[in-house]
């Protein structure tokens, strides 16, 4: 291959194919995606902890298990080549949301109170990466413990989105997507909360996969907020995500919160397309405060697909106005929980005081920031005496409506399309001083996680900016592979639009 | 719904365990006063008789079998404590003299 620059861009599914064939080496490759990391970084800063050495030592594995398969099967003893889903990871690199646990490389989760944090152990995505054979290139930014809509609460700087350097890639998996968008991976994993793989996929015009609540381990993953967190990948192409999925997913006893039933074959589900599957619109996703040319975008990849043989039937989230409010006070009472184990004594940290509790509060004032503060204070405050009943429990009630909502959507839709935010990616420090208006950025997205149910987003367009937009589809619990096969219908038929030839500037030209 | 105060930001603050300078205390009660006043609207809506979810997911308690496993050798759990004694972690007394 004589221009490894131009394999920066392709799909793990094309990779794999050249690897296989002895076109490229794992070697080759992970060299190459170092060299951009160096060349773009500098400007997109995507990237919080580069580990050149040990990618290019899984790389050189990977490289001596493809040269074993080659001679297995050229000597026989393997009948045909491995199947993709087996196989297909191994020599591919990848980007690790600096949240997921990874031992001996530091692991951050974007707060200075986890600066020098080195795991004794890895996440279990980790690890089922590591034994797929796929070759982690580094930690990636993100907001501080995943609380945020624009990777501008890292406290090791904010990550700016490859499309627009003056414009946020989204959050909290800001580095995730714009890694995989800067060609500075050809996969990555984040984490999402209340939509914090989907919306930055959508701010930087990648895939991301918000599985099931409980279809992924979450051993490993610093919690947030533990009723809601689900690690999901980010990808060029839908078929990746898939591939990706399957490689993760899958019952794990490390995690009590694990479902066990096994993953389905989702890869062999996404070409199925879309003829007679009904999908549910409904129009409280498409009210006041939604930009016009994300709604053109999504009502226009709606159109596609009915043509494609879809049909559109109408649906109702009568209490979808209320997935805000009910968010806001269980995942923050969760953060408050989950955040009480920062107390400077076993690991991060210390900020000395005269007895243990100044020592504590000190310790949390230096290592934690403002947002992170913010909801731990709100947690606190909801959770306490007198505020408990009026505010978590009525917040959990709801949270009860809005899962009813959706299974009753579902009798009669198979999935529904909606958009991803309500906005295209808003400039850096536009909404860092009003709460509120940031948390309103993820309205479209915080009730999947509230039900526990599968998302996808999938690029559907671009504003006349050249804005990359996102369009969702959420799906009932366990149906991956029924969301991943209208996306992959929403790409096939968006698509020869959308790739011929835009890509970030920064990232072909550099800074 | 009655404002947040700043004392009641204190006693909260205290509650968490975070050291909050002046400034912050001021900032903390008027936004966490906007956010609890926007979340006041759930008590529009009737919720008599309505199950909470606290998982989205049934959970049932997992056993696994009372085996003894090694655990992580003892100096990697203490590389990353901040103070550390005779292998163990080190914090201030907590037991005062008499």
């Amino acid at each position: 291959m004589s221009d490894l620059r131009e394999l920066l861009f392709a799909s793990i599914e094309e990779l794999s194919a050249l690897l296989w064939q002895g076109e490229i080496t794992a070697r080759e490759l992970a060299e190459a995606h170092l060299r951009q990391i160096e060349r773009v970084d500098p400007a997109i800063h995507a990237y919080l902890t580069v580990v050149a050495d040990r990618a290019l030592e899984q790389a050189a594995e990977a490289d001596r298990k493809l040269a074993d398969h080659r001679k297995a099967a050229s000597t026989g003893r393997a009948s045909s080549p491995p199947q993709p889903a087996e196989l297909s990871l191994l020599g591919i690199p990848w980007a690790c949301k600096d949240v997921l646990c990874t031992r001996g490389v530091r692991t951050t989760c974007g707060s200075r109170i986890l600066e020098h944090f080195v795991p004794p152990y890895s996440a279990t995505v980790v690890e089922r990466l590591d034994g797929a054979g796929a070759v982690m290139l580094g930690k990636v930014n993100m907001d501080e413990f995943a609380m945020g809509s624009s990777t501008e609460n890292s406290a090791f700087g904010v990550t700016r989105n490859p499309w627009d350097l003056e414009r946020v890639p989204g959050g909290s998996s800001g580095g995730s997507a714009a890694a995989v968008a800067a060609g500075e991976a050809v996969f990555s994993l984040g984490s999402d909360t209340g939509g914090s793989v989907r919306l930055p996929a959508a701010y930087c015009g990648t895939v991301g996969l918000k599985p099931t609540y409980g279809t992924v381990s979450r051993y490993g993953l610093i919690a947030f907020a533990s009723s809601l967190d689900q690690v999901g990948p980010l990808t060029r192409t839908v078929r990746d995500a898939a591939l990706v999925f399957q490689a993760i997913a899958g019952h794990d006893p490390l995690d009590s919160t694990s479902a066990p039933r096994p993953v389905g074959p989702v890869l062999e589900e996404v070409e199925k397309g879309v003829r007679g599957l009904k999908l549910g619109l409904a129009p409280e996703y498409f009210g006041e405060g939604l930009s016009p040319a994300i709604r053109e975008a999504v009502l226009s990849a709606v159109r596609r697909l009915e043509r494609e043989g879809a049909e559109v039937v109408e649906a109702h989230m009568p209490h979808l106005d209320y997935a805000l409010p009910v968010y806001y006070l269980i995942a923050p009472s969760e953060a408050s929980s989950n955040l009480a184990r920062y107390d400077g004594v076993r690991y991060g940290l210390r900020t000395p005081g005269e007895d243990i509790i100044a020592q504590f509060s000190r310790t949390r004032r230096d290592g934690f920031g403002p947002e992170v503060k913010r909801r731990i204070m709100l947690g606190t405050y909801a959770l306490s005496a007198g505020y408990y009943e009026a505010f978590y429990l009525k917040a959990q009630k709801v949270r009860t409506l809005i899962r009813r909502d959706f299974e009753e959507a579902f009798r009669s839709a198979d999935v529904l399309v909606t958009p991803v935010s309500p906005t295209v990616p808003f400039r850096l420090g536009e909404k860092v001083e009003d709460p509120l208006q940031m948390y309103l950025t993820d309205i479209y997205t915080l009730s999947v996680n509230l039900a526990g149910l599968p998302g996808v987003s999938v690029p559907c367009g671009f504003s006349p900016e050249t804005l990359p937009i996102g369009l969702q589809v959420i799906g009932p619990a366990f149906s991956e592979g029924r969301v991943l096969r209208v996306a992959r219908a929403v790409e096939r038929t968006v698509g020869a639009e959308l790739t011929s030839g835009r890509r970030p500037a920064v990232a072909v030209n550099g800074r | 719904m009655a404002a947040i105060t700043p004392d009641e930001v204190r006693h909260v603050a205290r509650l968490a365990r975070l050291a909050l300078g002046d400034e912050e205390v001021q900032r903390f009660a008027e936004q966490l006063d906007d956010i609890l006043r926007a979340a006041a609207r759930l008590q529009e809506l009737n919720t008599e008789g309505v199950d909470p979810t606290f998982y989205p997911l049934p959970l049932h308690n997992v056993m696994r079998p009372d085996e003894v496993r090694p655990s992580l050798p003892r100096e990697q759990v203490l590389h990353n404590a901040p103070d550390q004694e005779n292998h163990m972690f080190k914090v201030p007394r907590i037991i005062e003299e008499t």
